[in-house]
């Protein structure tokens, strides 16, 4: 433009077809980049919903157990033959005769050995336990008729959950006719019942589906976690500490930092293997237990806490730390009467995120052996144990048809655990964020 | 001790008064100070006189920052920063090895351009000095502290009855006096202000300049000011810094009527800076 068009008005540049026109491209690309991000933000939501709902609709049946109602004889004959009421011998009763016999006065017309194999089938090996349990906590029912409800086995209970399909051919069903007319009768009697499963909350690993509880691999999680929390968050704090308050700048501090940031990202396997190779083979620990799954992981943990903690304390304002020098706290006194605190959001928040990392970690646990089949509710960090994720990927590595509820409902225990891992990050940063 | 009184007219000829010298409170030799390969301060020799008020002024990035906080050596904290030259306070070598700096700058406190309070209660933020030099152990001494530092700094009736309030809720104002509370709660020599009223609106200031008025019979004050009229009504003496060099120090009415030098004299007729 040259400048001899007429100085009357001096048009804005900022008006003008040219400029709405300009305007309305900013205007559209910012509604573009709008409808990027909620296109993403919907995809993300519908996969997380796709795959809660496949979990749940794989998983709600796991929480009910179909249970049989018999009338049981606690007969002393069987039960406590010596009349000595002595809980060990109790122990050692034939307690599948006595669930036997339960089933037979139901179904008197059944002979022969192969059809009485078939209707003690109908029942878990859980009921006998049952059984036990009951007696041993009232002796009194000795010699007493109770009607009792008493667990069935996975087959039937898949069964009645509708997982096994009833119109195949007999000889593809795991359940034969002759028990699917036995089922339809103690139905049609109201004999039959789906009853929540308490044991899937109260037990550990088990061979038989019906059996099987998550109980154990929490209580294995708990543990390994609580070691992971009591090494890795104050060796990691400290380690922020030292390296972002005290550390000199040099070569030597600057190859430690680019190590931590590469530890952070070396897959988790590698930690097991490490484990494996020094606390198991070198250092001669036990196999399996949460002492050593907890250090393995609190190795792995060590840099993110690192990075997130030193995240943290940098982000304190100077202001702060000159605040407190400059009235004569030493450093130490400073760091810790003020950045410290002022840090700690940052630092937990990490922390936890790195904790639910490590919750849901199985790679490096199975090289140190928590991949093992254990029964018992592990008693304490020596005592052999698996974790969630360990049992959530032996059970879906199972076969067996009733499994597959119980991996989902260990899957939602797990996201449950996460979830209220994360929840306490937000609470704890609410309650100790400051401002400044 | 106020013999500078005597010099009052901005304008005409000036009346060199003689004056009994105070005792010098802090003494500079030879100060050189680097920021790595930057030499940000050129050999200055100063005497910054007792229970007087000293004001740095002089354009930005002229080192009155950089000089102030040689005096308690909160230089220390950047890694880059080199101190040379001879520094001393009541005649001790500040940079001395056997310096201990804890104490050093207990006894010569510091006000900075941004209130920083803690983000902890008033109570807290005045308390802690006298906590971490043990100065107090019992509540009421803690108390009784902390009322007459805020008394000192003008504070105590505004903020009286919420001590537990958290300090941060203060107005920029206030703050910057709970700070000034704070730095006199550990009963320090030297009271160092880095532009203390750079945030603050004309009534705020005004209230932090009579305090330091009224703080000066007790402390040592050195005040960095880009406000000409505040140093010429809060201060005894005026020292000009440029480029990294003391120009002059002299008493502040000199330095404002009669500059030795052509610099100071185009600095505080507003010709540059
Ligand atoms: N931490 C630092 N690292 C490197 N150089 C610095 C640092 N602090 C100050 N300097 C430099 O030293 C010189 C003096 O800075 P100083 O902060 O003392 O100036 P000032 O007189 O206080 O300025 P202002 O009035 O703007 O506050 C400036 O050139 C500045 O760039
Ligand atoms: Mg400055």
């Amino acid at each position: 433009m040259t400048d001899m068009s007429v100085p009357a008005a001096p048009a804005s540049r900022h008006t003008g077809p040219e400029a709405r026109l300009r305007l309305e491209k900013r205007y559209a690309s910012e509604r573009r980049f709008e409808r990027y991000g909620m296109a993403a933000l919907s995809f993300a939501i519908a996969a997380l919903f796709l795959l809660l709902w496949t979990i749940l609709s794989n998983g709600a049946t796991a929480f009910f157990q179909t249970h049989i109602r018999l009338e049981v004889h606690f007969d002393p004959a069987t039960i406590d033959p010596d009349g000595k009421r002595d809980p060990a011998a109790f122990r050692q009763a034939n307690w599948a005769a006595v669930a036997r016999a339960a089933l037979q006065e139901k179904f008197p017309e059944v002979r022969g050995r192969l059809p009485l194999r078939q209707l003690d089938a109908l029942l878990s090996d859980g009921a006998q336990i049952e059984l036990l349990r009951m007696v041993s906590a009232d002796p009194g029912l000795l010699g007493q008729r109770r009607e009792v409800w008493l667990l069935t086995s996975s087959d039937v209970d898949m069964i009645q959950k509708g997982h096994s399909a009833r119109d195949v051919p007999e000889a593809s069903r795991r359940v034969n006719d002759a028990q699917l007319s036995w089922l339809d009768r103690l139905a049609a009697e109201g004999r039959l019942e789906k009853r929540f499963n308490t044991r899937f909350f109260t037990a550990a690993d088990s061979r038989q589906p019906e059996l099987v509880g998550v109980w154990g691999g929490v209580v294995g999680s708990f543990l390994t976690l609580g070691m992971t929390l009591l090494l890795a968050f104050p060796m990691g704090v400290a380690a922020a500490i030292y390296l972002e308050e005290y550390a000199p700048k040099n070569r030597f501090t600057d190859l430690i930092e680019v190590n931590i940031n590469n530890l952070a990202a070396v897959p988790s396997i590698v930690y097991g293997l490490l484990g494996l190779a020094v606390f198991l083979q070198f250092f001669g620990m036990p196999r399996s237990a949460p002492i050593v799954g907890g250090v393995v992981l609190a190795l792995m943990s060590l840099p993110i806490i690192i990075i997130a903690s030193r995240a943290a304390l940098r982000s304190v304002p100077p202001s702060i730390r000159e605040a407190a020098l400059g009235i004569g706290a030493s450093k130490m006194q400073a760091i810790f009467h003020h950045i410290l605190p002022l840090a700690m959001p940052g630092i937990m928040t990490g922390t936890i995120i790195a904790l639910a990392h490590a919750l849901g970690e199985t790679a490096p646990l199975l090289m140190i052996g928590m991949v093992a089949f254990v029964v018992d509710i592990p008693a304490g960090p020596l005592s052999p144990s698996t974790v969630l994720p360990v049992q959530i990927f032996m059970w879906a590595d199972n076969p067996e048809r009733g499994f597959v509820e119980k991996t989902s409902a260990a899957i939602m225990t797990l996201l449950v655990f996460l979830l209220l891992m994360n929840a306490a990050a937000i609470w704890l940063r609410k309650k100790f964020e400051r401002r400044w | 001790m106020d013999a500078t009184v005597t010099t009052q007219n901005v304008s005409g000829a000036t009346v060199p008064v003689p004056m009994p010298m105070p005792a010098s409170k802090v003494a500079a030799r030879g100060v050189n100070v680097h920021y790595g390969a930057k030499h940000a301060l050129k050999s200055v020799d100063i005497d910054i006189r007792e229970n007087q008020v000293t004001a740095f002024i002089g354009p930005s990035g002229c080192g009155k920052s950089t000089f102030l906080r040689c005096i308690n050596r909160m230089n220390d904290t950047i890694a880059s920063c080199r101190v040379t030259g001879d520094l001393r306070l009541d005649g001790q070598d500040i940079y001395d090895r056997s310096v201990d700096v804890v104490q050093l700058r207990a006894r010569v406190g510091m006000v900075f351009q941004k209130a920083n309070p803690f983000p902890k209660s008033i109570f807290e933020n005045v308390a802690y000095g006298p906590k971490i030099h043990g100065l107090a152990t019992k509540r009421s001494e803690f108390e009784e502290i902390v009322e007459k530092s805020l008394r000192g700094a003008g504070l105590w009736e505004e903020v009286k009855d919420r001590l537990d309030d958290p300090g941060t809720g203060l107005s920029g104002g206030q703050q910057q006096r709970l700070c000034i509370a704070r730095a006199i709660a550990v009963s320090p020599e030297v009271i160092l202000m880095d532009e203390p009223c750079s945030a603050l609106d004309p009534i705020a200031t005004a209230h932090v300049e009579e305090l330091i008025d009224g703080l000066k019979s007790d402390y040592t004050i050195v005040i960095v000011t880009h406000n000409m009229q505040q140093a010429a009504r809060v201060s005894q003496r005026t020292a000009f810094f440029h480029l990294g060099t003391l120009v002059e120090e002299d008493d502040t009415a000199k330095i404002f009527t009669n500059p030795r030098d052509e610099r100071t004299q185009g600095y505080i007729t507003g010709r540059y800076g």
